[in-house]
């Protein structure tokens, strides 16, 4: 069992927690994920580590609330525990040897992206984030991204905070300027990342994206994570999550993606009324 | 020795849910023997004095003794003659290929239309005895200070951990997914296996003073450098089978397209055959199941318990499937359509990128190849399709990476597979060893628990050999 020893509200669906997993603690690094379970019945969760605290040996994780599952675990508090929390797997993100490199988040994929910078900050890479959300109620993370980041972008779709716009009208912007990039490392939504890798093809900037595609296991064996890359099989728990973004099959990638939304929503609804059955 | 033999040529048959009521639940299909058959059966035995069978077995199993203890009604004492060399007895008498092991070379199957002792269905009958009888609870023995670690908890995994255990070593298995029981909880069908039977398996381990850490996954929460810095003095691989391998034809990754894998992973792992699961599963009309091993036989039962019409497509002909003749013959009975001689060729989707059909052609014996079976050929012009909305691919798998990615100097063939001397699981670093899946490729539970076994003498004979 695994306690939870903090947590913190980003907005009214994306949660912070702060997880006492010292093994995995000890060795997850950016990019990496871990998943959970939060009860003997639940759903293995894949989620990105978010950060990690080695003195303390806990384990940061972020996470929006999209189905039953994670409903689920937004009810649970400081000091109650997950049934299972295993990690790190994937393969860690490069975040060595760059001088100049263009961090986009979008929404909570920001929570993704906010470690990535932060390891290239620390490797002394000069750091440019964009981070996009719908509106500013959804803003998340932004002082912690302005701590890592040399030039800080924030667009929004309806202009409620920051600049309105997509964070690929920042990046164009950028790239027309001249801005030279040694990497665009991409992460949120895959029609965001897979417009940003158009635009970047055209500008000839290599452009890594982390994928989150649906997963059982996470550790090489079930093969539910698989997509496409360069016209090859891949597997993202073990072959990724991060991939040449210009390699991807973006659109096979999002068709996978909603091959249980379905179940997913009725989940969603279905334990949405077993926690207003409680409060009665 | 009973004065008279039983000298029925046929074995006892074993007594099962009806196919039509089985089709529809996940419940086990094999009821086993009552004792009155076990008694039958166990008198079919003639105690040969060059006993064949534990010869057959890859655990040697003192088959002939167990089954003189049923002669006289001593069940426990059968047990504990058969615990000697299995740590998992109720699991081998359920999923063991007994046809081609013990039993192929029993004396009374020799000879037309003879069969052999049922020997798998007598361990079965002893084993469940002592699991719904006996109190007796198996005791930690003395500790003689060496640990030994564990990487898997599957059958060699858990084998390997309960001979080394049994010679006083403080044994740590170490389980990457949150249940112990490697393909015996998330690949074999609970109506196979039941998962409570694993479970108690796995109880008798920990009180032997086995521990298991699951949520651990080896190469990743820990290294197996870090384990030997952590005192462990050998280390034993039995991380399985890996990623499953596809087809490479077109429409593999639409939606509805399963690995096998994937598909009895969420059935039996996760549990989605159960109404209330958290995790989902694709309850379709009409599923194809692609290749002949027992994997494919397991999933096209799964897909046929949860309401669908199945087909097996299969290259070659039913008599050279591998899977084993038991699983085949059920999954006929069950109503499991086998479409042999076909070939998919094609995966097609419909607007929604979701699996409508899958491309067949038809297939014909042509000469033998390098395995001296004939080689499948394509007829030309004969493709059809077949109007599907599920597609599992049960073609086997290829080795997970990750141990080898994490470990220097533990060398793997081309296939990925960890290089292993077979009679000990030595590998290339001094002190670990490996078996089972991982070291074979996908092979059977057996195999596995045969490896461990080996491997456990060895990992004793080197740990004494190393302190003296």
């Amino acid at each position: 069992m695994f306690k939870i020893v903090r947590r913190r509200d980003l907005n009214p669906t994306v949660i912070m927690m702060d997880i006492e997993a010292p093994l995995v603690a000890n060795k997850a690094k950016a990019g990496q994920f871990i998943i959970l379970r939060v009860n003997e019945e639940g759903e293995r969760i894949p989620l990105t580590v978010a950060g990690t605290n080695k003195k303390e040996g806990t384990v940061e994780i972020i996470f929006q609330v999209v189905g039953g599952s994670t409903l689920l675990l937004a009810h649970k508090q400081v000091g109650d525990y997950l049934q299972d929390f295993v990690g790190p797997l994937g393969e860690p993100s490069e975040v060595e040897g760059f001088n100049k490199v263009c961090v986009i988040g979008g929404g909570a994929g920001c929570a993704i992206a906010l470690p990535v910078a932060r390891a290239l900050h620390e490797n002394g890479a000069k750091v440019t984030s964009i981070v996009g959300f719908r509106n500013k109620d959804l803003v998340i993370l932004e002082d912690e991204f302005k701590e890592v980041s040399d030039e800080y972008i924030l667009m929004s779709d309806d202009g409620s905070v920051g600049t309105k716009g997509l964070v690929t009208n920042a990046l164009e912007e950028l790239l027309k300027k001249g801005e030279k990039f040694d990497r665009v490392i991409c992460i949120g939504p895959l029609i965001m990342m897979k417009f940003v890798c158009l635009l970047t093809k055209k500008y000839n900037v290599k452009t890594v994206v982390s994928i989150n595609p649906i997963m059982i296991d996470g550790t090489g064996m079930c093969g539910c994570c698989r997509l496409t890359v360069g016209g090859k099989v891949k597997f993202a728990c073990v072959d990724g999550p991060d991939f040449d973004g210009h390699e991807v099959d973006f659109d096979e990638a999002i068709n996978r993606n909603k091959m249980y939304r379905d179940f997913e929503r009725k989940k969603y609804e279905e334990t949405c009324n077993l926690f207003k059955k409680e409060v009665k | 020795m009973p004065a008279k033999f039983n000298m029925r040529p046929d074995k006892n048959k074993m007594p099962s849910q009806h196919p039509k009521e089985r089709a529809k639940n996940f419940k086990e299909v094999a009821l086993g023997y009552t004792e009155e058959l076990a008694l039958d059966e166990a008198n079919r035995c003639l105690h040969c004095p060059k006993p064949l069978c534990v010869e057959g077995c890859p655990v040697s199993i003192d088959i002939p003794n167990f089954i003189a203890k049923i002669k006289e009604k001593d069940y426990e004492g059968a047990y504990k003659i058969i615990h000697k060399s299995s740590s998992l007895p109720a699991v081998c008498g359920r999923v063991c290929p007994q046809e081609s092991q013990c039993e192929s070379r029993c004396v009374r199957g020799k000879g037309p239309n003879r069969e052999p002792v049922g020997i798998g269905r007598l361990e079965r009958f002893v084993a469940d005895w002592h699991m719904n009888n006996s109190t007796e609870k198996a005791v930690k023995p003395q500790s003689n200070g060496h640990k030994v670690a564990i990487v898997g908890a599957g059958p060699s995994g858990l084998t390997c951990a309960g001979d080394l255990a049994k010679l006083g070593y403080e044994v740590s298995v170490f389980e990457a997914l949150h249940k112990a029981g490697g393909v015996l909880v998330y690949g074999i069908p609970e109506f196979r296996l039941p998962k409570v039977i694993v479970q108690k398996e796995v109880e008798n381990l920990i009180d032997l003073g086995v521990k298991v850490y699951t949520d651990t996954v080896i190469g990743r929460t820990i290294t197996i450098d870090e384990l030997f810095e952590q005192g462990f003095e050998a280390v034993f691989v039995g991380s399985g089978a890996g990623l499953p391998k596809f087809m490479g034809i077109k429409g593999e990754n639409l939606n509805g397209v399963y690995s096998a894998n994937e598909f009895l992973t969420r059935t039996n792992l996760m549990k989605a055959y159960k109404e209330d699961s958290e995790t989902p599963i694709a309850h379709s009309k009409v599923v194809a199941v692609v290749g002949g091993g027992n994997v494919a036989m397991d999933a096209a039962r799964c897909a046929l318990r949860l309401g669908a019409e199945v087909h097996i497509i299969y290259r070659r002909d039913i008599e050279e499937m591998p899977a084993r003749k038991e699983e085949i013959h059920h999954a006929q009975e069950e109503g499991i359509i086998f479409d042999t001689l076909n070939n998919p060729v094609e995966v097609l989707g419909d607007e929604n990128g979701h699996v409508c059909g899958v491309k067949v052609i038809k297939m014909e014996l042509g000469e033998p190849d390098a395995s001296g079976r004939r080689r499948p050929v394509p007829v030309e012009g004969s493709e059809y399709v077949l109007p599907i909305d599920c597609l599992i691919m049960a073609l086997g798998t290829s080795p997970n990476p990750l141990i080898k990615k994490t470990t220097k100097g533990l060398e793997t063939n081309d296939h990925g597979c960890i290089i292993a001397k077979e009679e000990t699981g030595e590998t290339s670093r001094v002190g670990v060893y490996a078996g089972g899946d991982a070291v074979t490729g996908a092979a059977t539970v057996i195999l596995a628990m045969g490896a461990g076994k080996k491997a456990a003498k060895a990992i004793d004979e080197y740990i004494k050999s190393k302190n003296k």
